[in-house]
């Protein structure tokens, strides 16, 4: 029998052969070394990307899963290597990204002895994972590992970290697949109840102003088809959160744009004047909501979440649905009636065109001065008809892109939402293009963020991933700067930076480097970042003190958006 | 308006769940008040009753995090009226001073208390009841000296009948 005995981390990796993973991003190190010996004979069936710190392995996991619909992978040694990851799963906590994170820990017989590189990582991600393990024998990693991918892909999706002891990892097992069945606590596929969601159509039929939030639970549960199909029967505008960019086609006809602090004029406003507002895979963020105090109070609100958690716990419901997005919405489609609200969108199309005068065509068409971030986006939109992989990192440019990339396709928006993550972007963009190759992957990122996790240009280089990478340069913190003009009197407290020549840096890694700051300069510029064969730099230098626009400050009512 | 709420939560038996449990309480400022663990009435079910001062609106989204916690089967909230709660308590106090005072039985006795034990130089007695009624006991005892005291958590029973293995059956059937 001892023959049919295999290794612990042998047992890794035929565990995620099983679950069909074919890409890895990780970093070695002493406590995961045999589940990296085990890897070398896989090198076939899965491919590892080796990162230059662990948390770019995490962020491009995050990337990976979001644009391949798959779960991500990573893995990371014990001690300093598992708690690098620490920011990338809280992130994918808060946007409810399936990754698995396996992390080497010292031996058994060592834990609890302040071992070397030993580190409590189960308590320490205990809060930011959906959920995690020590798996401390052989035995017990293919049902640890079965159950880890089952529970991140399934339900509301998240991280789970599963932490494998060097002594399992060389402990001796005999080794056969189960996927895992189900586990009594945990029901991640809630039955619809089909009388709530009549009494939600019944809602919506009675309604003069319905109204419709859509968040990245469309995504999540593949339900934009269904949503389209609701939509156009219900005739109920559509509106979408920052994470929800892409569930309806930005150029749909009832598509009135984005929520939030710096989203569109008209759903901000909107929301507290609608009679009946409908909120699907989507959980009422408070960049979203502004004072909820003061939040669509004149309004029913029914609200459609997989978490069960997420009902009730912003906003009071009128009606709360328990249920997947998909399922919900074609169950709802079939008891809608069919209507047309012209007069109701043509509210959102008045407002529209009051941010349009008064914010948007000043921003994308400009005429003299700096090139402005919104101008850079919006051509690149046109250029790309909305279709293109759009990777973005935190800050100004972030809004600028969310406000003026009109993304056509789903699974194309990549950004950190709930968290706020700077240096998400670069790593992201890495997994975002490797999990999905054949569409074109572009990383919008500021020249603040780009540098918390530049050197995940190595991982560009050794694996070679096309990824076309444009920073908007104002040569600030611009988003805390902009704060710091509006709220605190432009005392620009350590906001200015002083920054690398990047394109020096990013040739040193290999890519092509361009940087440009003329507005004649941008559209040839942009068209050959866009017909690069390989990765690609382009730095675009944009006006310093420039602020995004819309805003709707902290404490302030959604409905008091300002305009400037 | 914040009362005392009697948190009962039903979770698998696995390293770390009271951990994951506290956390809840932790992330919103709660303070617990008191907390026991211990196997339930289905082997292999553990039961934490966890006691804390909230808004019923707070205890209502506890709930529903620790719900969300993967290996957490049920979660109620009640508040005082609807369960029958106990804690215990027991005291240690001088055995002399137990011998040469006259009301020494009288306030065992008034007190529903007994002893568990007498030894040369101490004795300990214990009662059950709710915290006021403990307190009582240990207000009466203090002429005496009292050596050590310690007290229990609550555990809680709720009053409306639904047995756990009906809700397990429930939720495999959903
Ligand atoms: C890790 C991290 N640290 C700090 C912040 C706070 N923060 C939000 S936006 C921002 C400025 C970002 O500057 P830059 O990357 O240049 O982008 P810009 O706003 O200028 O477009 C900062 C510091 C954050 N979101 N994440
Ligand atoms: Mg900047």
């Amino acid at each position: 029998m001892e023959n049919n005995k295999i290794r612990g981390a042998e047992v890794v990796m035929k565990c995620l052969v099983a679950e069909g993973v074919s890409t890895i991003f990780g970093y070695p190190g002493g406590a995961i070394m045999p589940i990296y010996d085990a890897l070398y004979d896989f090198r076939d069936s899965i491919t590892h990307h080796l990162v230059r710190h662990e948390q770019g392995a995490i962020h491009a996991a995050q990337g990976y899963a979001r644009t391949s619909k798959t779960v991500g992978v990573c893995f990371a040694t014990s001690g300093p290597g598992a708690t690098n990851l620490i920011t990338g799963i809280a992130d994918a906590m808060i946007d409810s990204t399936p990754v698995v994170c396996i992390t080497g820990q010292v031996a058994s017989h060592l834990l609890g002895t302040d071992a070397f590189q030993e580190t409590d990582v189960i308590g320490i991600s205990m809060p930011v994972t959906k959920w995690n393990v020590q798996v401390t024998r052989a035995e017990d990693i293919q049902p640890a590992l079965a159950k880890a991918f089952y529970i991140a892909r399934s339900g509301r999706p998240g991280p789970v970290l599963i932490d494998i002891t060097k002594d399992a990892q060389f402990g001796l097992t005999e080794f056969e697949y189960k996927p895992f069945g189900e586990i009594r606590s945990y029901n991640p596929s809630p039955k619809l109840d089909v009388e709530e969601v009549k009494k939600a159509a019944e809602l919506l039929n009675r309604a003069k102003k319905p109204y419709l939030l859509v968040g990245q639970g469309i995504i999540l549960s593949s339900a934009e088809k269904a949503l389209v199909e609701f939509a156009e029967k219900s005739g109920i505008p559509v509106a979408s959160t920052l994470l929800g960019l892409g569930a309806i086609p930005a150029n749909h006809s009832q598509y009135v744009g984005y929520l939030g602090m710096h989203g569109n004029y008209a759903p901000n406003v909107l929301t507290n004047e609608c009679d009946v507002l409908i909120g699907i895979g989507l959980r009422f963020d408070d960049r979203v909501t502004g004072d909820t105090s003061r939040y669509a109070k004149q309004a029913q609100i029914i609200h459609i979440d997989i978490d069960k958690s997420e009902l009730g716990k912003i906003v009071d419901t009128k009606i709360a649905i328990h249920a997947d997005a998909n399922e919900a919405l074609q169950e709802l489609t079939k008891w809608i009636e069919p209507k047309k609200h012209y007069q109701w969108i043509q509210q959102f199309r008045d407002l529209e065109a009051v941010e349009n005068e008064q914010i948007i065509q000043n921003v994308i068409h400009p005429v003299k001065n700096e090139l402005k971030m919104a101008e850079v986006v919006h051509k690149l939109s046109k250029k790309t008809d909305g279709r293109a992989i759009i990777v973005t990192d935190v800050g100004q440019h972030q809004m600028v892109t969310s406000r003026y990339y009109k993304y056509k396709e789903s699974n194309n928006n990549i950004t950190s939402g709930g968290l706020g993550t700077m240096g998400f972007g670069l790593p992201a963009a890495i997994g975002a293009k490797l999990g999905n190759p054949d569409k074109m992957a572009i990383l919008i990122v500021g020249d603040g963020g780009f540098q918390m996790t530049i050197q995940e240009l190595g991982t560009i280089l050794q694996s070679k991933v096309d990824v076309k990478i444009i920073i908007l340069n104002n040569n600030f913190l611009g988003m805390v700067r902009q704060w710091q003009q509006l709220f605190f009197e432009k005392r620009y407290s350590f906001t200015d930076i002083v920054n690398p020549d990047f394109c020096a840096i990013a040739r040193g890694y290999g890519l092509e480097a361009v940087k440009i700051e003329e507005r004649v300069q941008l559209d040839g510029a942009l068209d050959d970042l866009l017909n690069s064969k390989s990765a690609y730099l382009l730095e675009i230098i944009v006006e310093q003190e420039e602020n995004v626009f819309p805003m709707v400050e902290t404490g302030a009512s959604v409905s008091e958006i300002r305009l400037s | 308006m914040e009362k005392l709420y009697n948190i009962s939560i039903f979770t698998e038996n696995s390293v770390g769940m009271l951990n994951r449990v506290t956390i809840v309480f932790t992330r919103r400022h709660i303070n617990i008040e008191s907390i026991t663990a211990s196997e339930s009435e289905v082997k292999g079910v553990y039961r934490y009753t966890i006691v804390a001062q909230m808004t019923e609106d707070q205890a209502k989204k506890v709930v529903g995090q620790i719900e969300k916690l993967v290996e957490v089967l049920k979660v109620f909230y009640h508040t005082d009226g609807e369960v029958v709660f106990q804690e215990i308590a027991l005291y240690k106090i001088p055995t002399k001073m137990l011998a040469n005072r006259f009301d020494a039985e009288k306030i065992i006795r008034a007190h529903h208390a007994r002893i568990l034990t007498v030894e040369s130089g101490f004795t300990i007695i214990e009662k059950t009841g709710h915290e006021n009624e403990l307190k009582g006991l240990f207000d009466a005892l203090v002429p005496f000296g009292i050596l050590e005291y310690v007290k229990s958590g609550r555990i809680a029973i709720s009053k409306p009948m639904k047995t756990l293995e009906t809700y397990l059956e429930e939720m495999s059937n959903n």
